[in-house]
């Protein structure tokens, strides 16, 4: 029996480069050779939907997970997960992780001197309801010194990671606040071009915001979506 | 300016975000970055077999501050347990201890647990989801705990190698790289299609070898001398 498989788009123009000497990290780790284009498979148009069996249940409130409430400026982070044709993605994972509100992260391997919060991980998880509407309460994470050059800073930033219905669709990106200056002056947020970037940074709403609570901050994510026009495997179709 | 602004009626000057429709479309890729370990690899994402903690790294953060649960997958999934590992290297021949490792399988008969493949006619495992993820150690090492997946159909009427798909996350890398995992004893690996599309002084880089021990070993080379083959999905 024949199979038809509707292929998802590819990368559109406004991803990254894997090499981006700027961000001096991607030298030696960037592929030079030119990436292999195949034909999506069944292999790479399913993708898992199980997650919560492997992963567990959602996390989506990062200040309530220690003895007390972590330091910091609360925010909702609330938004949609959608495909580039604009459909909503239910029922998928989106993984979150952060520095804490002096911008430090309860890594081993992060030691600059700013303080560490007993009360705050930083890990959460979050899952898209039927509209593919997601939503977590953390705190707004600080920007932090990093060696990539002399005296580099990342902008604040929360890092998502997205499953979304199959491999192909994949994404791992990282959310930027409005105004925050550094964004014009960060290599990694600058692999992305104009105007591409800024589709990288949420919107402060009024709306979302909890009086007396929480500041609320959208950002809706988009993954690749099906091309429109169907890889049909059977050539004895009727027409 | 004019001069003649209502400042009563006047907006901020509008300014492109996420949210503006001018500008939608796919969400750009960022690099995980070097502190993923506490927020992506949670305990036996390695191991999609039996219930350990393979995959993790808790020697990088405080066990108070280690949240992810283990996975909830139970009973013992059908066909051949097999041990996959590798190296990831960097373009100077160093390994890579801040690099992260997915993979997505079909089980044993050849299915994938997902809705979009239907085939009736392939049974499912209740055991078996597929997925994995892997830290890779301070040697740079990757290790997963799996089963030796079944064949799957590829475009027309073909038929693919067994095969694992995988990608390569880390620092330094601003897009997850996608590549295969062919095993050397593979039926079928002459016919594939995909590594058909793979010229052939570099399809060795996509076969997995058979270690003394029995572990499946494949190495990832980000760039330099037998860079790895990546695809573009």
């Amino acid at each position: 029996m024949s199979r038809l498989i509707l292929p998802y788009a590819g990368l559109d123009a406004g991803q990254p480069a894997s090499l981006s000497p700027d961000y001096r990290s991607t030298v030696a780790r960037s592929p030079r050779q030119t990436p292999i284009a195949i034909p999506q498979t069944l292999t790479e148009v399913t993708g898992p939907t199980d997650w919560s069996r492997l992963m567990g249940p959602a996390m989506a409130d990062l200040t309530t997970q220690h003895k007390a409430e972590p330091q910091g400026q609360r925010i909702v982070v609330t938004g949609r997960v959608l495909d580039e044709n604009g459909r909503p993605v239910p029922n998928t994972v989106v993984e979150i992780w952060q520095a804490n509100a002096a911008g430090r992260y309860i890594h081993a391997k992060d030691d600059w001197p700013a303080p560490l919060d007993p009360n705050f991980t930083g890990a959460g998880r979050a899952i898209t309801d039927a509209e593919g509407r997601y939503r977590y309460v953390t705190i707004r994470p600080g920007a932090y010194p990093w060696g990539n050059h002399k005296n580099a800073w990342r902008p604040a930033h929360i890092h998502l990671s997205l499953l979304g219905p199959a491999f192909a669709t994949r994404l791992v990106t990282q959310m930027y606040f409005p105004d925050d200056p550094l964004i014009e002056i960060d290599p990694i947020a600058n692999a992305v071009p104009m105007p591409y970037r800024q589709r990288m940074v949420s919107r402060f709403d009024i709306g979302t915001t909890v009086p007396n609570w929480a500041l609320g901050y959208v950002f809706d994510i988009v993954l690749k979506g099906r091309d429109q026009t169907p890889f049909e495997d059977d050539h004895d179709d009727e027409h | 300016m004019t001069t003649n602004t209502d400042l009563e009626s006047r907006n901020a000057a509008p300014r492109q975000d996420s949210q503006d429709p001018s500008i939608f479309g796919q969400t750009p890729w960022q690099t995980v970055g070097p502190y993923f370990h506490y927020g992506l690899p949670w305990k036996g994402g390695a191991d999609l077999v039996g219930r350990s903690d393979m995959g993790a790294r808790p020697d990088l953060m405080p066990p108070e501050h280690f949240l992810l649960s283990g996975s909830n997958v139970s009973g013992q999934p059908e066909g051949e347990v097999i041990a996959l590992s590798g190296c990831v290297y960097d373009a100077d021949g160093k390994p890579i201890e801040d690099a992260m490792i997915e993979i997505w399988q079909a089980n044993a008969k050849g299915r994938y647990a997902s809705p979009d493949d239907d085939r009736a006619d392939v049974a499912l495992d209740a055991h078996f989801v597929g997925f994995g993820r892997a830290s890779t150690d301070k040697d740079g090492i990757f290790r997963f705990r799996t089963i030796r997946p079944g064949r799957v159909p590829g475009p027309g009427n073909s038929l693919q190698a067994p095969h694992i798909a995988l990608s390569v996350f880390g620092r330094g890398l601003l897009k997850r790289l996608p590549t295969r995992f062919y095993f050397a004893d593979g039926d079928g690996n002459e016919t594939d299609p995909i590594l058909a599309l793979v010229p052939e002084a570099r399809r060795h880089t996509l076969v997995a070898q058979r270690k003394p021990d029995g572990t499946w070993w494949l190495d990832i080379n980000l760039a330099g001398e037998n860079e790895t083959v990546f695809f573009d999905l």
